[in-house]
């Protein structure tokens, strides 16, 4: 799983390149020492071997057979242990002079160049260099003339370039990709701080920042920039969040007086029972007027993140089994079966959210559930996604309308008279996403399937990866 | 008994005053955040009523000024809020209980009452309890009436025994939530009506004397009728 992440990063794939261009370098690098210094040594045998060939020419044009024949002898003896190899034969290869036991029996290059093996007196296999010339002598046949050196010494010189050209190759490229896997694991760290604080950001704590190292590097200045983004933004949340809460404060308080009004003429004021009934239908309506400012004022709350009891590890299935348990009876008097299958979940957040959603879900599927149905609840987890699933057997929603009756006061035109504010899902959709997680309304044929998602946590696992980024200290 | 009330609206708090006057209580109010720290570090109260958005002090730091004075006089915030960080807040800071504006004036008698039963010293802790012939063993978790034995699902165990400690006082639904459930949260319908009929069921029928009684437009209470 890291890994793969790993050979993404632009920083790795950079550091691939670079050591591909460093090979690239070392090759040409190579090739000019192995040119300048072998190339310079084969160069010059090859000049030394055309120098002999001439003079022997020469030799031959002016003194004849006998004076060629001579002049080999000569050198060979003059220097015995030198490294230069002569052969002159007949036209059938019958050797007539020289320090070479046999012809090489092999078909030379053009210009008459070639490389042999060699047996020397103790039988070591020796690496040859030759020339081969062609004396035309006269009406007999052509006289072969050989002349060469012998160049273990550059084949061994090659040999050790190669052997380093491999080793410094190899040196290299795990060099690069060494250093480079480094590199990039680092700015990945610092990258990947950045993307955690930010989905935590996301998630509706704006205190939050992005730690830098005071550098002043790219990733530093990235860091900085958003920070003070972050600013701006959360100067703007805090003005948005003063106007509701002024809001709330300037409505609600005219609404506390209006309703302790009600209360006074209901227990003060000599009242006919028409009157009293009056005053109590007041009651009710002011009630069901506050209870949706509440619960609007509430979702834009739980939207914004300012909701901010932190979040805790919970079992979602003892929530659950807590919300069923208040409903059970509700349910059981309508004559409709809840029935709770559920196994231990584990998710992180808020107990009272959780709970307050969930039964908004139970609320609804008891008012839509007809006496006699059902209502399925089931809490699971696979993997890294826990799930709650409520399935009733209702009339269920068209599929045209599930996209909507998540919406503020939207309502199914069927349902207009029914009680209720028209927010419970959308409560609903907004604890789910507070909580990272995904509210989904699905066919349940009949009936309607309510399916909430959430990011399960690990079973017993703490809370390691909280300290990643800087919490600003904030003013209380 | 006496009780302070540090409120700001003026409506609200003559509205407060008045309805607790007529409750039988002896009532001080303080229109702004140091006058009322001031009554309530001068005066002795049986509890202090405070609004949380007051002028010049607000009422978190009134009653966290109290609790660090070691004063431990119950207080009740009051907040046009209502949001779960507040409740929590306001918790945190020393506040005994916290109610959200508006209100229904029971609501608020019925939690005065709880929690001036709160402030009185527990001696022994309770191994049972008793409503005229109901009686509750907390240990063997046990209900009898009238020495029949009533069985009770552990939820109905729990309704009940919170009823029978605040026996003789208003508990309201929201208060069942928190104390029965424990979650603070708004309920759509009265899923809680439903249980309590059930409870009532239960301990009710078949006797001449009703224990659980409805608090029409508040809640319900476990006394003995005369």
């Amino acid at each position: 799983m890291r890994q793969p992440k790993l050979l993404r990063t632009s920083t790795f794939q950079l550091a691939v390149m670079y050591a591909l261009l460093f090979a690239g370098s070392v090759l040409i690098l190579m090739y000019f020492m192995h040119w300048a210094t072998v190339g310079y040594m084969e160069r010059q045998t090859e000049e030394t071997i055309d120098a002999e060939i001439t003079g022997l020419q020469d030799q031959y044009r002016a003194q004849g057979l006998a004076g060629l024949v001579r002049a080999i002898n000569e050198r060979i003896a003059a220097e015995p242990a030198s490294s230069a190899l002569y052969l002159f034969t007949a036209p059938d290869f019958r050797p007539l002079a020289g320090n070479l036991a046999a012809w090489p029996g092999l078909t030379p290059e053009p210009a008459g160049w070639f490389t042999f093996i060699r047996e020397d007196l103790q039988g070591h296999q020796i690496p040859a260099r030759a020339r081969v010339f062609t004396l035309r002598a006269g009406v007999r046949d052509d006289l072969h003339l050989l002349v060469g050196r012998d160049v273990r010494e550059i084949v061994a010189m090659r040999g050790l370039f190669r052997r380093a050209l491999s080793i410094g190759l190899g040196i290299t490229v795990a060099l690069g990709l060494v250093v480079g896997l480094a590199m990039s694991r680092s700015t990945l760290r610092r990258f990947d701080a950045i993307n955690q604080t930010c989905r935590r950001i996301m998630s509706g704590d704006l205190s939050q920042r992005i730690r830098t190292r005071g550098a002043d590097d790219e990733i530093d200045r990235l860091g900085s920039t958003v920070n003070e983004m972050l600013e701006r933004i959360e100067q703007l949340m805090e003005g948005v969040r003063h106007v509701a809460d002024g809001v709330a404060h300037d409505l609600r308080t005219p609404l506390t007086r209006l309703r302790a009004s009600l209360e006074d003429l209901k227990a003060h004021a000599s009242l006919d029972e028409a009157g009293r009934a009056a005053v109590e239908t007041a009651l009710t309506e002011a009630d069901g007027l506050l209870g949706t400012f509440a619960a609007l004022l509430r979702i834009a709350r739980i939207e914004s993140g300012s909701v901010a009891s932190p979040f805790v590890e919970l079992r979602l299935d003892e929530v659950a089994r807590d919300a069923c348990d208040l409903y059970r009876a509700v349910a059981e008097e309508r004559g409709i079966a809840l029935v709770l299958s559920e196994r231990p979940v584990r998710v992180k957040g808020d107990r009272d959210l959780l709970f307050q959603a969930l039964t908004n879900v139970l609320d609804n599927a008891v008012k839509y559930t007809p006496a006699g149905g059902r209502i399925g609840v089931r809490v699971e987890a696979d993997g890294r996604e826990a799930r709650i699933t409520v399935n009733d057997s209702g009339r269920g929603v068209p599929a045209p309308e599930r996209e909507k009756v998540v919406q503020r006061f939207y309502r199914l035109e069927r349902d207009r008279e029914a009680t209720g504010s028209g927010l419970g899902l959308s409560l609903v959709q907004a604890v789910a996403s507070m909580h990272h997680g995904s509210l989904e309304l699905e066919d349940n044929a009949p009936g309607l399937r309510v399916i909430l998602r959430l990011p399960a946590e690990p079973r017993g696992s703490g809370s390691k990866r909280e300290d990643e980024a800087v919490k600003r200290p904030s003013a209380a | 008994m006496r009780i302070l009330v540090v409120e700001d609206d003026r409506n609200v708090a003559a509205y407060l005053v008045k309805g607790l006057r007529e409750s039988g209580y002896t009532v001080d109010h303080a229109g702004d955040g140091k006058q009322g720290l001031f009554l309530a570090t001068s005066e002795r109260y049986g509890v202090i009523i405070v609004d949380r958005m007051l002028p010049s002090l607000d009422g978190l730091s009134i009653v966290r000024a109290l609790r660090a004075a070691n004063d431990h006089t119950p207080a009740l915030i009051l907040s046009a809020m209502g949001e779960v960080d507040d409740r929590v807040l306001g918790l945190r800071a020393g506040g005994d209980d916290y109610l959200t504006k508006p209100f229904a004036f029971s609501e608020l008698l019925a939690r005065i009452e709880a929690l001036q039963r709160r402030a009185q010293p527990a001696g022994q802790p309770t191994t049972s309890l008793r409503v005229g012939d109901l009686e509750m063993d907390l240990l063997t978790r046990s209900v009898k009436r009238a020495d029949q034995s009533i069985d009770l699902q552990p939820r109905e165990f729990r309704l009940l025994e919170y009823l029978m400690r605040h026996s003789g006082q208003v508990v309201t639904r929201t208060m069942l939530l928190e104390g029965v459930w424990d979650y603070h949260f708004d309920p759509q319908t009265n899923v809680i009506d439903v249980h309590i009929s059930r409870l009532r069921a239960k301990i009710d029928r078949g006797f001449d004397k009703p224990l659980l009684h409805t608090v029409r437009g508040a809640g319900y209470k476990l006394h003995e009728t005369a």
